[in-house]
């Protein structure tokens, strides 16, 4: 029971991901899509930065009398990751502005029946 | 020049002309200038590599090495020299007819065809001189991709049938069998050279090596065994003189002349009688001869007629290969050439009375023969040789077949040979007689009236030249002999 | 000291100047601008693959930070035929984008194309170069991002949703993959690919490493179209610009491959990959099924662009099969393989992209007698269709002679005959083109369609003569692939 729950960081990864895959998959609107994506990557930064933690160690600057310290390496990643991420999303927003434009909607059933018009 | 010199000279001339027939493509008597020069020279060349491979002197070369240890190289043996000798030969008169030919019947793209024509008998001769397998298989696809546009040279829908079924068979064939044996022959023996003896013995097991040459005999479509025989009749399409030379001469007998290559040289004729496959794939071979002897006998359209009659006739050769003894190969190497100078002529005659009569079907050709005597007689010539009868040519090649089947004691092949005799006799004299003794009148009922006279004077004189050809190489036969001889003594 | 940094520069060069190409409004400036910097990232992959050549791995220490602290760039053979693969295809489009890309996009958004292809030049070649599993992630999604902004550029709308839906699912495949580099990280404390390799036999046998090569594995397979993780690769080829198409058939899956090997061999080392986990197996079962589905599906097609998209996944398959086989021979052919496809597929796109400028459409129904009036075009069509074929003297003959030997020496015979049957499946779909081309009457707007421009004639004929030239004498690009095979496997052994 305790190794459940000592692990609680990672249910909420595993919670988070899986909100976000479903909503990747079963919504159609795009811009829920989006959304869904962006949770789908925000767990994953999750558990990076869960990871990095030490238990009883501070951030990572010299000072008197601290000797633990939380690894800083993955909170550098994730930033990194989450520029992509953001980059991601806002390439993805922009895709659907045009979508909207060209199509009339953000509905993903509805655009099929377009395509099959053509 | 180097014998070296002149055998790449020999392959490189023909794939070369199509740029200078292009480029003439305003002017066609310079244009055709250049293909009769070309041919012509041609035949010079190979005929000047004769004398030296009669000696016992085998020139070879390599010009590339697109793989590690597999060369494009190539080597003159007897066997390659005949063909090769065979084929020039034949381009040449073609070269005459199809002049007569493509003029008289006003095709249309006649630069396109002169060029592929080129290339194909390029790819021949590249087939002819391979130095090994690997070689050999280049230059066999080239020819397939270079007759079909020729195949197809009708354009419209039955030519795209007829070239679909063409592409399909040979390249499907080549593709999923022939190259497949021959990349798993490399990765048993590590080689793909042609050698006296062959390379697969002590390599491979029996059971392997009857899966190989049955992956080898199917996988030569152009050899059209049964079941990958469609595609003759098929191409079909073509215009005549490349039904008459190409297949004919060129690709079916590129087809059966690399069976016998790789029964000698990769096989090896002691080898081959340990394979257990061997007689199980003489059955299909003389199934094949029966069978396709009994279509023909059901044909009113003259050239599917012969289309049919070669695939028997080719299976002779495959026949001879799978009998694994010297005799045979020397009546297989001389059907090679017996059989395309008559049948050529055959083709030929076909040509000559569609372009006359724009007739194609043995019914309407009721006393052809009293207003094409000419035609007619070097068609009863052909006929005779098919069947085998003296003074032809034909007699030559089936007696020695007939001693190779009694020495392997195949009695038998000597029956089902026997038979296809006589099957050959009831499909081809029936047509001798409808030329000659039907009345014209019996046309009458197909509402035709007939005031045609003789074909033109180009086709005459090519149809005079392989009939000439087919009774001289009865009372002749030496040159081919020596060559087939010399073949089955280095085999043993 | 120029060229003590060439690994850097491969990177940066087309990285600095992306930005600098957004500051040239002018389409012509930004063309010329993006045809000098492919023409410099191309002069340093040869002479970086020289090196290599010549002296073996190099190791680059990215700011002088020594490993595995610091990011390092490690080129080896295999690197270096990619990179130089990868800069040549580059470099030779460039010339053809011009006329295509000023027929197919916006004028106000050539800019920005030509922006976004250097930096998804950057991001393949950054793919390429780095030792660093995290920097790898980076790079990808650089390429990623840029790929997406290529495709919506097409000049239907459809071209929006093709983008969009490639940007969902390379996502989620980066994501994967940003997943396994976290558990592998959290296992072993490193990220540096070769560090990675020495540490991980320690923790090999634990759930986590299985977990983090499970979804890499995956998410690599997402970004190289691997069956049946292809969906998004269809629509992406043929609604993007053609020279989009053509560059990324040739370079994008294949930098995907590259990465699988890497994994596979150097990172988790062939004893873990196909011994252990079995994936050598699973590989061959979906190479069979992307070879056997995505050929047969192009048989059916009537939009050329989407026949070739098709054959593309069949033909990763290919490169799968080679590699899935784990053996020296094996690798090499899927090496070979992927050069030379890249070589045909990057061809045939960029004829159909001629085609495309003049008819403003590439389907069969269009294409009716069209071999007359592009006589070039089209006889460049049916050469890098025969070598797709597998025809001697091509390139793709030389590379399916090594496959199905390598496939009969692991003493699969029937994957062989399977590897030769879907070569006539492609008979059938290149010819359905050709006799579209050739046989049919051409209907009354043809008589407009003049030849393609010369300069999109001569890349495509460079491209076609390169693969006779393979064809005829493959010995460097085998020797290349040899080493490359040896290499990657020789570090699995260690």
């Amino acid at each position: 029971m305790s190794n459940l729950l000592g692990h609680y960081n990672y249910w909420i990864v595993i919670v988070l991901m899986m909100t976000g895959f479903y909503i990747v998959i079963a919504r159609p609107n795009l811009i829920k899509k989006v959304i869904g994506l962006f949770i789908f990557q925000t767990s994953v930064f999750i558990l990076f930065i869960s990871m990095a933690k030490i238990e009883g160690g501070t951030a990572p600057i010299i000072a008197e009398g601290i000797s633990v310290y939380s690894n800083p390496l993955p909170h550098v990643l994730i930033l990194t990751a989450i520029v992509v991420s953001l980059a991601t999303t806002a390439l993805g927003l922009a895709l659907i502005v045009r979508i909207m434009e060209a199509y009339g909607t953000t509905n993903e059933d509805e655009i099929h029946v377009q395509d099959e018009q053509d | 020049m180097s014998p070296e010199i002149t055998l790449l000279a020999c392959i490189a001339l023909p794939l070369l002309a199509p740029a200078l027939i292009t480029a003439l493509h305003r002017w066609p008597n310079p244009r055709e200038a250049v293909t009769l020069l070309t041919s012509g020279g041609l035949f010079l060349l190979v005929l000047s590599l004769h004398h030296l491979v009669l000696q016992g002197t085998r020139p070879a070369i390599n010009i590339a090495e697109p793989i590690p240890g597999l060369k494009i190289g190539f080597e003159i043996e007897p066997l390659g020299m005949l063909f090769a000798l065979l084929a020039s030969f034949l381009w040449l008169v073609t070269s005459v007819y199809s002049i007569g030919y493509m003029r008289s019947h006003h095709e249309s793209r006649q630069t396109s065809f002169y060029s592929y024509f080129a290339v194909a008998l390029g790819s021949v001769m590249g087939i002819a001189f391979a130095g090994n397998l690997f070689t050999l298989f280049i230059f066999y696809e080239l020819l397939t991709l270079s007759t079909y546009p020729l195949v197809t040279h009708a354009g419209g829908d039955n030519a795209r049938e007829g070239g679909r079924m063409y592409l399909g068979y040979l390249l499907g064939s080549s593709i999923i069998l022939l190259l497949l044996a021959i990349v798993w022959t490399w990765s048993l023996t590590g080689t793909l050279d042609f050698r006296a003896g062959g390379i697969l013995e002590g390599t491979v097991t029996p059971g392997v090596a009857s899966l190989l040459l049955v992956l080898f005999i199917f996988g030569i479509g152009k050899a059209a065994v049964i079941p990958f025989h469609l595609w003759l009749p098929a191409a079909m399409v073509a215009p005549t003189p490349v039904s008459a030379l190409l297949h004919a001469v060129a690709v079916v007998k590129a087809g059966v002349f690399t069976v016998l290559k790789v029964a000698i040289y990769i096989f090896g004729i002691d080898f081959l009688a340990q394979v257990p496959a061997t007689q199980w794939l003489t059955y299909v071979a003389v199934a094949t001869i029966l069978l396709a002897s009994l279509v023909a006998l059901r044909q009113d359209n003259l050239k599917l007629l012969l289309a049919w009659s070669t695939i028997s006739q080719l299976s002779y050769i495959v026949l001879c290969a799978l009998l694994i003894t010297p005799l045979g190969i020397v009546g297989g190497g001389l059907h090679i050439v017996m059989h395309a100078f008559a049948k050529i002529t055959l083709f030929f005659c076909a040509g000559a009375i569609i372009v006359t009569t724009h007739k194609t079907r043995i019914s309407e050709m009721n006393g052809i023969g009293r207003r094409m005597p000419w035609t007619m007689a070097a068609f009863t010539i052909g006929a005779l040789s098919m069947i085998g009868l003296p003074p032809t040519a034909g007699f030559i090649s089936k007696w020695y077949i007939l001693l190779g089947a009694i020495d392997a004691q195949q009695m038998f092949a000597v029956g089902v040979i026997i038979i296809s005799t006589l099957l050959n006799a009831a499909y081809f004299l029936p047509i001798v007689y409808t030329a000659f003794f039907r009345s014209p009148k019996g046309n009458m009922e197909h509402g035709l009236k007939d005031t045609h006279g003789e074909a033109p004077v180009a086709i005459l004189l090519a149809i005079t030249v392989t009939a000439l050809g087919t009774i001289v190489l009865f009372f002749f036969p030496d040159l081919p002999l020596d060559l087939v001889l010399q073949l089955a003594g280095e085999s043993k | 000291m120029l060229l003590a940094n060439l690994p850097a520069l491969q990177v940066v060069i087309p990285l600095v100047s992306a930005p600098l190409c957004l500051l040239l409004r002018n389409p012509r400036h930004a063309w010329a601008w993006a045809t000098l910097v492919s023409t410099m990232v191309l002069a340093v992959a040869v002479m970086l693959a020289q090196r290599v050549y010549a002296e073996g791995t190099i190791s680059y220490a990215i700011g002088a930070w020594a490993t595995p602290w610091g990011i390092e760039y490690r080129i080896d053979m295999a690197g270096a035929l990619m990179i130089l693969l990868i800069a040549a295809i580059g470099a030779v489009i460039m010339p053809y984008a011009r006329r295509s890309i000023r027929h197919e996009i916006a004028r106000k958004h050539i800019t920005l194309f030509y922006t976004s292809y250097l930096l998804c030049l950057t991001g393949l070649l950054g793919i390429v170069v780095t030792g660093d599993a995290f920097n790898l992630f980076v790079f990808l999604e650089i390429s990623s991002l840029s790929s997406y902004v290529l495709i919506s550029l097409g000049s239907t709308r459809r071209a929006l949703t093709a983008a969009f839906q490639y940007l969902v699912m390379g996502t989620i495949g980066a994501t994967f993959i940003l997943i396994g580099v976290g558990l592998l990280y959290m296992m072993t404390g490193t990220l540096n690919m070769t560090d990675l390799a020495q540490r991980l036999p320690e923790v090999t046998d634990t759930r986590t490493i299985r977990v983090a090569f499970a979804f890499v594995t995956v998410g690599v397979s997402i970004k190289l179209a691997l069956f049946p993780l292809h969906i998004w690769l269809p629509n992406a080829y043929t609604f993007a610009p053609s020279v989009v198409s053509a560059f990324m058939a040739a370079t994008a899956t294949k930098a995907g491959v590259y990465v699988l090997l890497r994994l596979f061999f150097t990172v988790f080392g062939s004893e873990f990959s196909f011994t252990a986990m079995h994936v050598g197996e699973i590989l061959m079962l979906l190479a069979f099924a992307a070879i056997l589905v995505a050929s047969l599906v192009a048989v059916f097609e009537n939009n050329v662009k989407r026949m070739l998209a098709y054959s593309s996944v069949a033909q990763i398959g290919y490169t799968i099969l080679g590699i899935s086989l784990a053996s020296t021979a094996g690798v090499t052919a899927g090496i070979i393989y992927l050069v030379n496809h890249a070589l045909i597929k990057g061809a045939l796109f960029l004829a159909l992209g001629c085609v495309f400028l003049r008819l403003g459409s590439v389907t069969l129904k269009d294409m009716h007698g069209l071999a007359r009036h592009m006589p070039w075009t089209m006889a460049a069509f049916v050469a890098g269709g025969l070598s797709l074929i597998g025809m001697p003297l091509t390139a793709g003959f030389i590379s399916k002679w090594y496959l199905v030997s390598a496939v009969l020496a692991a003493g699969y015979w029937p994957l062989a005959v399977l590897v030769l049957v879907s070569s006539l499946l492609a008979l059938i779909y290149i010819w359905r083109v050709v006799e579209a081309a050739y046989f049919n009457v051409p209907g009354a707007a043809m008589h407009k369609v003049k030849e393609a421009p010369a300069s999109m004639l001569i890349p495509v004929w460079l491209l076609i003569g390169v693969n006779l030239y393979v064809g005829i004498d493959a010995s460097l690009i085998f020797s290349m692939a040899q080493q490359a095979a040896d290499t990657l496997i020789g570090q699995a052994l260690q």
